[in-house]
């Protein structure tokens, strides 16, 4: 059952550059071994956070998002909750969403087509039907 | 951004609604003195109040992240409560979505959950 997901967490400010890269590749590792693959890393860089998380008022976030298992999101969570510089992490699945959008898309572009093309009259029959 | 759904649309809410409340409670339970029903409220109205419309099906934004601060700050106080449909104008599906985005940015730290951004 592959899912995506999308796995935001925040580490301190003062966390050097190397050992974020190193954090983030044994992430990638941990994926890769569970049976996922990683779609893409981001680095959304040093913000402000909206309250205080331990006593910091910044933190860099970054963006995971990752295909795979609801065993390998537990086991990332589990490692994330481990790691003692990260602050905060949040996971949210977003392939049904990916879909849905898809889905809008799909049907505004037919929809534009018909507008722009109304010599098909069956189509152009029922979607004025719908309007109605 | 915050501020100015608050400025622009809590007043005439606020005003309206406890005045009326109140004003028919000590009357008799009979029939209505105006007549038709809500057809001497409408006539007492001196200001005209404009239709609130959903915002994300009038610009047509489909996907509401809890990544995009900037467009759920709209939708936020600045005591760091979501503001409910009734002032902002949000259809039902689309304030769902919202609220459950901002819900998530809160959790992040991406939003208060109280105040404003310090």
């Amino acid at each position: 059952m592959n899912r995506t997901y999308e796995l935001m967490f925040i580490v301190r400010p003062d966390m050097v550059e190397e050992d974020l890269d190193k954090l983030i590749s044994t992430l990638e590792t941990a994926v890769s071994s569970t049976g996922g693959t990683v779609k893409s890393v981001e680095r959304m860089g040093k913000r402000r956070l909206a309250y205080t998380v331990r006593r910091f008022h910044d933190g860099m976030y970054v963006l995971l998002t990752v295909e795979g298992s609801g065993g390998l999101i537990h086991e990332l969570e589990r490692r994330l909750r481990v790691t003692e510089p990260v602050l905060k992490f949040l996971t949210v699945r977003i392939d049904e969403e990916q879909k849905r959008l898809e889905k809008i898309k799909k049907i505004r572009e037919a929809r534009k087509k018909t507008s722009a093309a109304p010599a098909a009259p069956a189509e152009g029959g029922e979607t004025a039907a719908v309007t109605a | 951004m915050a501020e100015e759904t608050r400025a622009t649309t809590a007043p005439p809410e606020s005003g309206g609604a406890p005045a009326e409340g109140h004003s028919q409670r000590p009357g008799p339970r009979g029939p209505r003195p105006g007549g038709g029903p809500g057809g001497p409220r409408e006539g007492g109205r001196k200001y005209f109040r404009r239709k609130k419309v959903c915002k994300f099906c009038v610009e047509k934004i489909e996907s509401i992240n809890y990544k995009d601060v900037r467009l759920l700050a709209q939708f936020v106080a600045e005591s760091g409560k979501i503001v409910p449909r009734r002032l902002t104008g949000v259809c039902t599906p689309h304030q769902r979505r919202l609220s459950s985005a901002i819900k998530q940015a809160r959790n992040i730290a991406l939003l208060p959950f109280a105040g404003r951004i310090n």
